[in-house]
This record gives C-alpha cells, structure tokens and sequence, in this order.
C-alpha cells in the first residue's frame, strides 16, 4: 500500500490529458511560464494548437481561461498553487464563478511542496480562499491513480474547478484497480468505531499511518480520504460523528479555513462531537523541505496517532 | 444621412429612459452611463452581429461592458434591441430584480459579470482565441473606461491580445476624461494611452466618441491593420447630453432631483425635437 512512486501527479495529470486532448481538440491548457513546472512540455509540443503561453500574468490568464470557456473549451490553467491561490483571486470570484465559466485550476506544487523555498511559494491558505468562492468546487488528489482518474472526470464537468496536486512523488494510497473516485463523495480506506481521521491530498498517506499505528494498539479507526474539500462530502462526515464520536481532521494548510473548519462546520450543525485540527499553524512556516515540515508540524503518522490517543484519552 | 438621424435619435431617446431609471431606482451611475450611449447604440444597431431571438448563438459576435458601472445605458440599450422586454427596466433597483447595478451574464445578451474594473479585456482575449481556433467569424468588442487604465491587468491583457495579433478584437476606450474623484489626468496621468496600446502591438485610433458618424464609419473600417488588435480612444463628454450634468466629476454616480429630472428631460427633449421626427 505504501509504494513510493517515481512519477508525480502533476506528471500523471498532464499525461492523462495529453491522451485526452489528442480526441478531443475543444480541450485547451493555458499557462503563465510555467510548462516546465506543470510538466507540460510535451503537451505543448505535440498540440500547440490546444496549449496558450501567456507569460507570467496570472490575471489575465484566468480572465483569458473564462473567455475561452464561455466560448465552449475546456479549459485547464496550470501553474503553481501559491500564484493561482493569490494572485488571481478576483478574476476566479468573477470571471469564473460569479459569471459561470467551468474554467479547471490545476495548481501544483501546492502547500509545501516547495519546501525552502520559502513561504512566498507555498499555499497554505488556498483552501480557505477558494472554498469560500459560491459555486468553487475544490480537490486535491492522494495519489496518482486518484488523479488520473480526477482528470478524466474534470474534462466534462461543469463548475468551475480548484485543484491542488503536489511537487514531489508520492507514495501509492490506491492500487491500480481498487482505485474508485467521483467528484464529491469521500473514500473510507479504513473503518473502525473508535476514531475518525480525515485527511486529503498528500495527508492521506500520514493518515493511513496513523491508522496502522493506533491499529497495533487495538484502536479502530475509520480513515478517510476527502479528496473533494468542496462540495463536501456531508453525510459521511455526519456519519463518522455518529458513529465513532470524535474526529481528527489533518491537512496540508492553515488550521483556519481549510478541511479541518469545513468538517468541523458540517458537525457543529448536524451532530457535535469533539474535532481536532491539524495542519500549520497562524504562522509563516520555517525553512525546510516538505517531509522535514511534516514531522516538525506533527503531520506524519506518528503524531496523527499520539493526537488521536489524546483526543479518545480526553 | 437617415440612418444617422435616426440612430441619434435612438441616443437621446435612451439617455432619457436611462436617467428616469437611475431617478426612480435612486441610485446609479448617470456621468459614465451617458458618456457611452453613442458608442453602445452605434454598436448594437448597426456593427454587432448578434441576435436577440437566439442571444446563444455560437457564430455571434461578443460584446464586453467591462466597465460595468455604466449599465445603465446598457441596459436601456439590451432592451430597445429587444433582448428582453422594456418594462424589465422598471424592476431596476428593487429587491431580486434581474438588472443588477452592475451587469449580470444571467440576463439575455449579457457576456460576463462585470463591475470590478480592468476584468473584461483578458476574456475578451479568451473569446477572440477561441473564435480563431474554431475559425469561426466572430468579433470581440470591449468596452472599458479611461480610469480603468489604471488597472495592471488591463495591460497583461493588452500585451497578450498585442502577442496573438488577435485582429478580431477592438477594444474602445470610453475617453470622458473623469474619474469618481476627479480629472483623471490628475489622478493617474493618461495621456500616452495610444502609445502604450501602440507599443504592444495595437493600432490605434482616436475620434469623437459622441459623434455617430464618426463611430459607425470608425466601426465599419475594422480592423485597423491585418494581424493587430484594434483600439478606438473614443472622447466623450461625461455626463453627454445634459449641459448640468457634463464635465462633472460629482455626477460619476449622483442621482438626480425631481427638479433636475425635470430639467434633464426637457433638455432632451428639446434634443428630440431639433433633430427632427423619425422617417
């Protein structure tokens, strides 16, 4: 289950797509000097007639994605997180959602993933800014078969769409052909009565982790992966309070406003239970690379577990 | 010329039912919205290329206020070419009406919700691509403000439409030389708009933005240059058509009094009267 990968998503994502552009020339990518980021190269190279470079703008590249699609393309805007989280904000409010334009973000290298990079280039509020956003519908895949077929479904869907993948490879959540994935409904990887631990993106597999280790110590926990942060997955939120009475949420983004506050939000209403969030705290995060992040913020399987012992204990 | 004679009169005649709506729905934005009127009425009368009956229609020109503050005009304009009935106007500023204060794609023969400036260009860029790659021949008019220029993702968009050579395009700046605080050569000095435009690859001309000859034979000589963008600087006047109104910045987005209604409208009407009756 833990196998590590030599190919990042972003890589699988812009394969995948390359295959389905090749049948379908109404499918268009634009980019803001980003293709070898994205790892769009070859796309470019074997369809430039479906691919748009339009410099470093990412203003006007989300305005030029809504004028596309409400031409009838569809349009997939690629390059980092951090600058589609932020700088185009309004043009994402208007352009693509208020006005109605399925327009699909594809950010990579999203929270951490850059690492020492600094905190100019990390995302770790994008969640917040775009769940917030009427009409958004957010993802961030686990793994690579759960992105191959997150691109499949996003070519034809018709809401305006943020994707957060990440940089570096990551280890297998899904084997090849147990892989199933629709927009908006959560994956339970494993059950158990004592625990929730919610997780998406590259959280799942700490997550997964965590629920080795609290198995090894006779505690059941249910593991799930909420890849689509928006629309969320209500009723097995609901469920999870229900029936295992305290939830763990982990995430790769501030506490406020990401998964941990959509779930809390979904349990405060239907069914209150005691939530914990984890992720990074209200702080511009120190330098590191992404795992050495993880382990110094308590993300990895380790602490998940020691917060979930905590929160049973309480 | 008939065809200006009656054009104009279709101007006067909406500038008049545009400031009855800003008067009855207390609120609006009067200076910018009479400053266009020339430029929308000579564009949905005799330049678009779309249809009323079928608004969708894939083949049909687009038009982009991006200056939306100016939707009233726009809307008195969407009516007289039949995009939706004329009593809509009247649900104009109250609760759930669908003419919002600032355009609204929801209502037919709208494009994009505007209102936030320096949006409109980019997806007007968007559409012009869109139209070369599927070769379709559809033209791509914006509309933007002089203030508006002000914006940086007015000029990302410029030098995108400039490195396509999108000749589909023209974009028309509403040059009324006021802003809501003021004169804009005071707030953010202006005066190199053709050079800049020029230096990203448009041609560029200017004419007199309230003069329908001018605006129809401009329109009508589209593009300027194979293979570039087009920018027409219109000069306007502001507040176009009532002499209390022009040239000033306090009108950006006051409503007017009965008495000055009043006013307003015999001056129009006057208007009406000296340009003669429709053929």
């Amino acid at each position: 289950m833990d196998r590590m990968n030599k190919i990042p998503c972003r890589r699988i994502f812009t394969d995948i797509l390359l295959e389905l552009a090749r049948g379908d020339r109404d499918i268009i990518v634009v980019t803001t000097d980003a293709r070898g980021s994205v790892t769009l190269t070859e796309f470019a190279r074997q369809l430039p007639d479906q691919f748009i470079e339009l410099g470093i703008a990412e203003q006007n590249a989300i305005g030029v994605s809504a004028g596309l699609s409400a031409s009838g393309k569809k349009v997939f805007v690629c390059g980092p997180a951090c600058f589609y989280s932020s700088r185009n904000v309004e043009q994402t409010k208007i352009d693509m959602a208020y006005s109605g334009n399925a327009v699909k973000i594809i950010g990579v290298s999203g929270g951490v993933s850059y690492g020492a990079l600094g905190s100019s280039h990390h995302s770790l509020n994008d969640l917040a800014v775009m769940r917030t956003i009427p009409g958004m519908t957010v993802i961030l895949p686990s793994d690579n078969h759960q992105t191959a077929l997150m691109t499949r479904a996003l070519v034809n869907y018709e809401h305006p769409v943020y994707v957060r993948m990440g940089r570096a490879p990551v280890p297998d959540v899904y084997a090849y052909d147990n892989t199933v994935f629709q927009i908006g409904k959560a994956n339970i990887l494993m059950d158990g009565r004592d625990i929730t631990i919610i997780a998406a993106g590259e959280t799942v597999f700490h997550a997964l982790e965590a629920g080795r280790i609290l198995k090894e110590r006779a505690i059941q926990s249910r593991v799930i992966d909420m890849h689509t942060i928006k629309p969320l997955d209500e009723h097995v939120v609901i469920k999870a309070a229900e029936e295992t009475g305290r939830i763990i949420t982990v995430e790769e983004h501030h506490v406020a406003g990401g998964l941990g506050s959509a779930v809390a939000e979904v349990v405060v209403r239907n069914k209150p239970v005691p939530v914990k969030i984890l992720g990074f705290p209200d702080e511009f995060v120190v330098h590191g690379r992404p795992l050495e992040l993880f382990e110094h913020y308590g993300l990895i399987g380790k602490s998940i577990a020691d917060a979930a012992l905590k929160l049973i204990q309480a | 010329m008939d065809k200006i004679k009656s054009l104009s009169r279709k101007t006067i005649a909406i500038r008049k039912r545009l400031l009855q709506m800003i008067y009855e729905a207390h609120g609006g934005h009067t200076g910018g919205s009479l400053s266009s009127v020339d430029i929308l009425v000579a564009l949905y009368f005799e330049v678009l290329n779309v249809d009323p009956n079928d608004p969708e229609n894939k083949d049909r020109d687009r038009f982009i206020l991006s200056k939306g503050h100016s939707v009233e005009s726009y809307y008195c304009v969407l009516a007289e070419a039949g995009f939706f009935p004329e009593e809509l106007l009247n649900t104009y500023g109250k609760i759930k009406s669908p003419l919002a204060g600032h355009p609204v794609n929801k209502v037919p023969g709208i494009e994009l919700n505007s209102g936030s400036l320096g949006h409109g260009l980019s997806v007007g860029v968007g559409m012009a691509l869109a139209a070369r790659m599927d070769k379709r021949d559809s033209w791509v008019y914006v509309l933007m403000g002089d203030g508006e220029q002000a914006e940086g993702s007015v000029m990302e968009a410029a030098m995108s439409a400039g490195n396509y050579g999108l000749d589909r395009l023209v974009a028309i700046i509403d040059r009324n030389r006021l802003q809501i605080s003021g004169d804009t050569e005071k707030i953010m000095k202006l005066d190199s708009l053709a050079d800049r435009y020029h230096n990203l690859g448009w041609q560029v001309k200017e004419i007199d933005g309230n003069n329908m000859e001018e605006l129809l034979k401009t329109f009508h000589s589209m593009p300027l240059k194979k293979d570039h963008p087009s920018l027409i600087i219109a000069n306007t006047t502001k507040g176009k058509g009532v002499t209390f109104i022009e040239n000033r910045a306090k009108w950006h987005h006051r409503v007017p009094t009965r008495e000055e209604i009043n006013q307003a409208m015999e001056e129009l009407d006057k208007q009406l009267f000296e340009n003669g009756p429709d053929e």
